[in-house]
């Protein structure tokens, strides 16, 4: 007896609430663009510049005392928040102090540090710095920009690959469905003022790679589809490619997922932001490969007759090497 | 048909037998860390028995490359350093000025005499009583200048010399500073490096980022205060000419002189001579020690340079003082009693023993050409290190067994090979990792769990195309065959686009996001290769021995 998430055969019409669908993609676009300007993300010091510091006590950690410590310090906008995860003891309470970058200082000084830890040793006597971290305003500055300019880099390389390999239509598709899973992860982060680091980007950038292997997967069986099913509309092709992807697109997305979901649930505290950055990915990825993409695809159209050499065919004269 | 010739049959056995003896040390983390230690060590300070028996825990002809663990996993300390390159312009231009005087006092007919004035930092202006002569003084300066030796300055002077009014300009030109800066970030680096040596931790990281950035990253270290104490301070130690003292701090030290704060003596302030008789590039040794009345003192000694310059000093100025100036302060301002030759000295303040031994250090390392102010820095306790790495082995395991069982549920025997091609992977990815000498990071290891989700995904798309050609019955082993041969172009467009987002990765990031995107890069390669040479190896295997008429898959 096999586990079969889907049927063997199926024949779902994917278009049939295209308009449900894909209106819902334009929505969630809108919504989460919507949150990123009046929300805001909640950068992390990689962005903004400062200092976090991760505190580890056996006694409970008292928010408003850690402040009312901090406060003769003068040491600009402070947050204190407490860390929860599972794996804690009892006897391991953590919090994460976040401080402003300091006037005309790139990094904190160690004797900031110093008295930190003396106001807070006040307090209470069984605190430890599990890790101190500081940006300057130059650095994050520069990293923003670099992030930038990676996420952008890596949507153009993968047009480029994707109009070499298929045709333009095809790279404007999946593109379009890599902006789609891009925007909602970083419209999920506004919503919920998830802190927004490095390490997002990274998992941004991966968000990238996976929806677009996705989508490549389907469009590759499309353009297998086209060539053998001639005379079909291309609505039904489509149709058909991604029916007969959807067991493989299920698979996929289903051990990953379970991957990632151990991860979320296992792996600490200091990794969650990074894991649920990808698990959200993942899961909007494979949706937009399913409903994004080929509608995009279809509304652009694609030239069907590949047996005329024609101008329009230079975008695909590398689509026949099967490496 | 399903053939695969016997040669490549050996090579992909033997690409996975060597892959995963790569990755086996890895097993054995701390025995085979100890190995190395010890090897490194009986090499630098010969062998003792305790080091022998470390050494022979691990067997010599095993590979012994490990997976370095980042500073996330290990702990330790992390220092972006940005070398302010611009102080070396003007000790260069003020280097330059005994020549600058003596060429155009050669021309003194014609420029009148001469006067230095205080300008910008980058340059060196000299006014001449007779501004009618200045393209003699120009032409008499210009012949100072020498060609900058760089791949990229080639043909140009190190120095520009321009007049405005009476005003004679020297300035670095663009080829120099550039060369300048190369050296003096080379000079950081080295002293930097030499100076993390000498406390003798593990494997540090010191490299140079962009143009005038230091990354430095030393494992085990307990804070990046610590650090920066040892590597942040320049340790400029200079003799000087003391002209006078005083506890104004705004007085005016007058023209080419400095006024400096005294070291132990709190509102106290010495004028000194802004041109130093000898530096610290003269030393050739520093010891801690003590002197007659038991205090703790660092001991010097010139190079024969150095001990010529100093002697000459002492001998025409005996009976006045100097000030031995360390990063502008002045330790101590002795008076010089009598000449001193022998080219060595002791510097006493009101040092502690371990004050003593870091200057000692710091005096034997050199100093550094230029200040470092640092732009980031970052401590990692080895507690959360070794916390994050018991959750993301317990995290791998899960994840591991959880995708094995759902694979072997959704293909049976087919799975149960996709699951051998996954551990296999695994293996190699370690043991890429370990023979490129890869680092680990926490991210890092969130990018195998991923990979282990993603490396079936070939196989999937093998597997699936398997049943779909099995429809259309054309026999077991020519299903197979196409299956591998039609889900090609998918695994590899596939695969390449998420190459291309790992490389881009590498590329534009810093850190632990480079140790995700190396192992992401490695998993992308090791799971095509797994996917499709390995499981077709054993899948031919299987139907050799059995030659099924029919399969499931």
């Amino acid at each position: 007896m096999r586990l079969k998430l889907v049927p063997s055969e199926t024949n779902w019409d994917f278009f049939r609430h295209a308009k449900l669908t894909f209106g819902a993609s334009v929505v969630a676009v809108i919504v989460s663009v919507i949150a990123f300007f009046v929300l805001g993300l909640n950068f992390g010091i990689d962005f903004r510049g400062g200092t976090t510091i991760r505190t580890e006590s056996t006694l409970s950690v008292d928010v408003a005392s850690y402040r009312a410590a901090l406060s003769p310090l003068n040491l600009g906008d402070v947050s204190i928040s407490e860390v929860f995860d599972p794996s804690f003891g009892d006897d391991k309470n953590v919090a994460q102090i976040r401080i402003q970058a300091q006037d005309e200082q790139e990094a904190i000084t160690p004797e900031a540090i110093t008295a930190i830890e003396a106001a807070l040793k006040a307090k209470d006597p069984a605190i430890k710095f599990s890790s101190v971290e500081s940006v300057g305003p130059k650095v994050s500055g520069e990293l923003i920009s670099s992030a930038i300019k990676s996420v952008l880099l890596a949507m153009g390389a993968v047009l480029i690959y994707i109009w070499m390999r298929f045709e333009w239509q095809f790279a404007i598709g999946a593109v379009a469905a890599l902006v789609h899973d891009v925007v909602l992860t970083i419209g999920i982060f506004a919503a919920l003022q998830i802190k927004f680091d490095l390490a997002i980007i990274a998992a941004l950038l991966t968000i990238v790679g996976y929806s677009i292997n996705d989508t490549v997967v389907v469009f590759d069986r499309l353009r297998e589809n086209l060539i053998k099913y001639k005379k079909m509309e291309l609505r039904e092709v489509m149709n058909l490619a991604v029916n007969e992807t959807l067991s493989r697109t299920v698979m996929t997305s289903g051990t990953t997922l379970i991957a990632l979901i151990s991860l979320l649930v296992l792996g600490g505290d200091v990794i969650r932001g990074f894991v649920f950055a990808m698990t959200w990915g993942v899961i909007v990825g494979t949706y937009s490969s399913v409903f994004v993409a080929k509608n995009i695809v279809l509304f652009l159209g694609v030239k069907r007759d590949w047996s005329k050499p024609s101008g329009d065919t230079a975008g695909t004269q590398f689509g026949n090497i099967d490496a | 048909m399903l053939q695969i010739p016997l040669w490549k049959r050996l090579l992909i056995v033997a690409a996975c037998v060597l892959g995963l003896a790569y990755a086996m040390p890895n097993l054995f983390y701390v025995r085979v860390e100890g190995h190395n230690d010890a090897m490194k060590t009986i090499d630098v300070s010969g062998s003792t028995p305790v080091l022998e028996a470390a050494k022979g825990a691990w067997p010599a002809w095993l590979p012994s490359g490990l997976v370095n663990l980042g500073l996330d996993l290990r702990g330790g300390a992390h220092l972006l350093a940005e070398v302010q390159v611009a102080d070396v312009y003007a000790d260069r231009l003020d280097g330059m000025w005994p020549d600058v005087r003596d060429a155009l006092r050669d021309v003194r007919e014609t420029a009148g005499t001469i006067r230095r004035q205080t300008g910008a930092a980058d340059e060196l202006r000299v006014r001449i009583s007779r501004p009618e002569g200045m393209a003699d003084a120009l032409a008499a300066v210009r012949k100072l200048a020498r060609p900058v030796v760089s791949l990229t300055g080639v043909g140009q002077n190190d120095i520009e010399v321009t007049g405005d009014g009476a005003d004679l300009i020297v300035r670095l030109s663009e080829a120099e500073r550039q060369a300048t800066d190369d050296r003096t970030i080379a000079q950081s680096l080295e002293i930097i490096r030499r100076r993390v040596d000498e406390v003798g931790t593990r494997e540090p990281t010191i490299q140079r980022q962009g143009t005038d950035r230091i990354l430095i990253q030393v494992p085990g270290i307990g804070s990046a205060s610590e650090l920066k104490a040892l590597i942040g301070t320049t340790a400029r130690l200079t003799f000087h000419p003391v002209v006078g003292r005083t506890t104004d701090a705004t007085q005016n030290p007058g023209p080419r002189n400095l006024l400096l704060p005294s070291m132990d003596e709190d509102g106290t302030y010495y004028i000194v001579e802004k041109t130093p008789v000898v530096s610290g590039e003269d030393l050739n040794d520093a010891q801690p020690g003590f002197n007659q009345n038991s205090q703790p003192v660092v001991n010097f000694r010139f190079n024969p340079t150095g001990a010529r310059k100093f002697g000459d000093y002492t001998v025409e100025n005996v009976g006045s003082p100097f000030g031995i100036v360390l990063d502008d302060e002045v330790v101590s301002a002795p008076v010089i009693r009598e000449a001193i030759r022998g080219g060595s000295g002791q510097i006493s303040g009101n040092f502690t023993v371990e004050e003593a031994t870091n200057l000692a250090i710091l005096l034997r390392a050199g100093a550094l050409p230029a200040k470092l102010t640092f732009l980031e820095e970052r401590t990692i306790g080895p507690e959360l290190g070794a916390d994050s790495i018991a959750a993301g082995k317990i995290a791998c395991l899960v994840a591991g067994i959880a995708v094995l069982v759902f694979m072997v549920a959704s293909y049976g025997l087919f799975g149960v090979i996709a699951d051998i091609a996954l551990l296999i992977n695994v293996g190699l990815i370690f043991g890429i990792l370990s023979a490129i000498g890869a680092t680990l990071t926490l991210p890092g290891i969130a990018g195998i769990v991923l990979t282990i989700g993603m490396a079936v995904d070939a196989n999937v798309l093998i597997f699936e195309r398997i049943r779909e050609e099995l429809r259309t019955a054309k026999g077991p082993a020519r299903a197979i065959d196409l299956g591998y041969e039609r889900a090609l172009s998918a695994i590899v467009d596939a695969n390449i686009t998420t190459l291309i987002t790992a490389v881009i990765l590498f590329a534009m990031g810093s850190g632990p996001v480079r140790g995700f995107a190396v192992t992401l890069g490695v998993g992308i390669v090791t799971s095509v290769f797994t996917a499709i040479f390995v499981t077709r190896l054993l899948i031919v295997w299987w139907m050799e021995r059995r030659r099924p008429k029919t399969i499931v898959v």
